[in-house]
């Protein structure tokens, strides 16, 4: 793919640049997607109609907004520190899209094969959080900074648990590379990680060898209980409900980015879709087999296209994304918001534990098997 | 590929203006900051030696010394809390209790 | 000039640059804020040396941790509202002097001496292994101890900090 991107434009740095630039076009059509999603769907659950005007069924109504956004006045508080404001919105989209670097969207699509692709996407993920915290402070308003102070106590607490139950998958894969992570659950929908990973052997890129014992059905409702640990993580980490007191609007008016206004709050709020496709796509890749089709076998390798195998991967990593992002926004009108208090028991006294005593567990069957 | 005295001096630059930062400034979360750029330059010293002798165990020690920093960072921070609580100041010169 | 060597100046220049601004910023969360450009300037210099692991590790470490518990610590420590932000400076000629005599010796001894290096680039294979395995074999002592003083350092500071 790479290489194809080289050979279309010729140019090596303007293909470079292209070839980075790929996933930023795909966040910005999936944010589309994702902001008319979540308005119909929050309107449905509430026996309502939703916005119907702008289009057929109301399908332009994210355009309209995105235009609302970018032609809306840029307010910068007069007592706000200029730099910090101008930053905060650029660091916090900056380290959602950092991570979209080493995350595959097909066997022959992923921005950089790093051998350290988990470790990486867990590192960048927490980068985000000191963008949260600069523009809390530099907005000068209590409600911000109270809303970024409470988001970074539960962003870097939860980031814990949700390291843990992936590197729990990282165990018995014996590698940090995504691409073989999901090469582990080739084979069909059995062979996942969340049915307890491969029942066959399975020879990775680098010539390991993951063996069929290791996808024992023991593995099960361990792996299963991790899905639910990260699931809930990675809930937290992005501020969704009922995780989101940081913006809880009933006690901060906004949060950290209340006085975030036109375009700066629109990166504030690409940044958190962009996070949720990611966390959900990092689901999908470490325990439904990301671009693998869930039947095992593919049109395009059958028919021998490997542009349509490219495209049938791109398809099951945007599925299986949309649809934990389709469960996050199911959650949001399904769940009341939880306290403070409540979110730090959640995370220290439940999820860590937990996560740990279930890293110990399959460490050991790892080991001894 | 750079010589190596590139990185070597890099790091002694990074660690002067540590040292700078210590011996100027008095508030004790500004002195961890520099005793983190000091930290920061003595790894970078060792993972260039560890490059250019194509030898990993440079790097098993900033390990080491990135969990030792954890640490400190984490104990030292209370301190400074605790210190906080009690005397409304992390001024150093003005935290002198321990003094006749 | 190779494009590496760009990049080796670009990394350099952020690094030293921001360390200046950590230190003589009279503003403490900027010291703070651009601290976090000094971590990522040093991480990227670890990737130019093919310390991979090590350049996530101090993503992870530095920026995701130690610099979130030191802004915290700013803002807990001063009332961050409507206040400015601001600390001393003292005992600048002394300190001039020291450092100016430290840093001639560094720079001397480092230009003079003759470094060990070996032949050839090195390998471009990934550390993480390598260092794995070093850490349960030869060092496995060190990192058993190391965990330990963590887990102390966990204990001590959240002993230290609770409110009596």
């Amino acid at each position: 793919m790479e290489q194809f991107i080289h050979d279309l434009i010729g140019n090596d740095l303007l293909a470079t640049i292209v070839w980075c630039v790929l996933p930023l076009v795909f966040i910005l059509g999936y944010a589309i997607v994702a902001i008319l999603a979540e308005m119909k769907s929050a309107s449905w659950f509430q026996d309502r109609l939703g916005p119907m005007r702008t289009g057929p069924w109301g399908i332009f109504q994210p355009f309209a907004d995105v235009l609302k956004l970018l032609m809306k006045e840029d307010i910068v508080p007069a007592r706000a520190d200029k730099i910090l404001f101008n930053l905060a919105p650029v660091i916090v989209f900056v380290g959602a899209y950092a991570a979209f670097a080493v995350l595959p969207f097909a066997s022959e699509y992923v921005g950089a094969d790093l051998n350290l692709g988990l470790f990486y996407l867990i590192a960048v993920s927490s980068f985000g959080v000191l963008g949260i915290i600069m523009g809390g402070w530099a907005s000068n308003n209590k409600y911000s900074l109270l809303g970024a102070m409470r988001s970074a106590a539960q962003i870097v607490s939860y980031e814990v648990p949700s390291a843990t139950a992936l590197l729990i998958v990282a165990m018995m894969v014996g590698s940090l590379n995504l691409q073989d992570i999901i090469t582990a659950q080739s084979g069909g929908f059995w062979n996942w990680f969340i049915l307890g990973g491969p029942k066959s052997d399975v020879v990775l890129a680098s010539g390991a060898v993951i063996h069929a014992d290791i996808g024992n059905f023991v593995f099960l409702p361990l792996l299963l209980a991790t899905f639910v640990i990260y699931y809930l993580s990675a809930l937290a980490e992005t501020n969704r409900t009922p995780f989101d007191i940081p913006e809880g609007e009933s006690e901060l008016v906004g949060g950290y980015h209340t006085e975030y206004s036109g375009m700066k709050f629109g990166m504030f709020f690409m940044a958190e879709y962009a996070n949720m496709f990611l966390v959900s796509a990092v689901a999908a890749v470490v325990f439904f087999g990301g671009w693998q089709s869930p039947w095992g076998i593919t049109l395009g390798e059958a028919l021998d296209i490997p542009v349509l195998t490219l495209l049938e991967g791109v398809f099951w990593t945007a599925a299986k994304g949309f649809f934990f992002v389709f469960v996050m926004m199911w959650l949001r009108w399904t769940l009341p918001r939880l306290r403070v208090d409540q979110l730090m028991y959640m995370c220290w006294k439940v999820l860590i534990p937990a996560s740990f005593a279930l890293a110990l567990v399959v460490g050991f069957i790892v080991v001894i098997r | 590929m750079l010589s190596i005295n590139y990185y070597l001096i890099l790091s002694a630059v990074l660690f002067t203006i540590g040292v700078v930062g210590v011996l100027t400034r008095r508030n004790a979360i500004l002195i961890f900051m520099c005793i983190e750029l000091m930290l920061n330059s003595v790894n970078l010293t060792l993972v260039a030696f560890s490059a250019y002798l194509g030898n990993v165990e440079g790097q098993v020690l900033v390990f080491f010394v990135m969990a030792v920093a954890a640490a400190e960072a984490a104990v030292g921070l209370a301190i400074v809390l605790a210190l906080f609580r009690n005397h409304v100041t992390v001024n150093l010169d003005e935290i002198n209790i321990l003094k006749w | 000039m190779e494009l590496t060597d760009i990049i080796f100046y670009i990394f350099a220049l952020v690094t030293i640059g921001s360390a200046m601004i950590v230190v003589f910023s009279r503003n403490l969360v900027y010291s703070a804020f651009s601290l976090m450009f000094t971590f990522l300037g040093v991480a990227g210099l670890y990737v130019l040396l093919l310390a991979d692991f090590l350049a996530v590790t101090q993503l992870m470490i530095y920026v995701g941790g130690i610099l979130v518990l030191m802004i915290f610590g700013v803002m807990l420590t001063h009332r961050v509202v409507n206040v400015e932000i601001s600390s001393g400076a003292m005992r600048v000629i002394p300190a001039t002097i020291v450092v100016g005599v430290f840093l001639g010796t560094l720079l001397l001894v480092l230009t003079r001496t003759k470094w060990m290096v070996m032949e050839g680039s090195p390998d471009v294979i990934g550390t993480t292994s390598m260092i794995g395995t070093a850490l349960v074999t030869d060092y496995l002592l060190p990192f058993e101890v190391s965990g330990v003083v963590l887990l102390v350092a966990i204990v001590a500071a959240a002993f230290m900090a609770r409110k009596r």
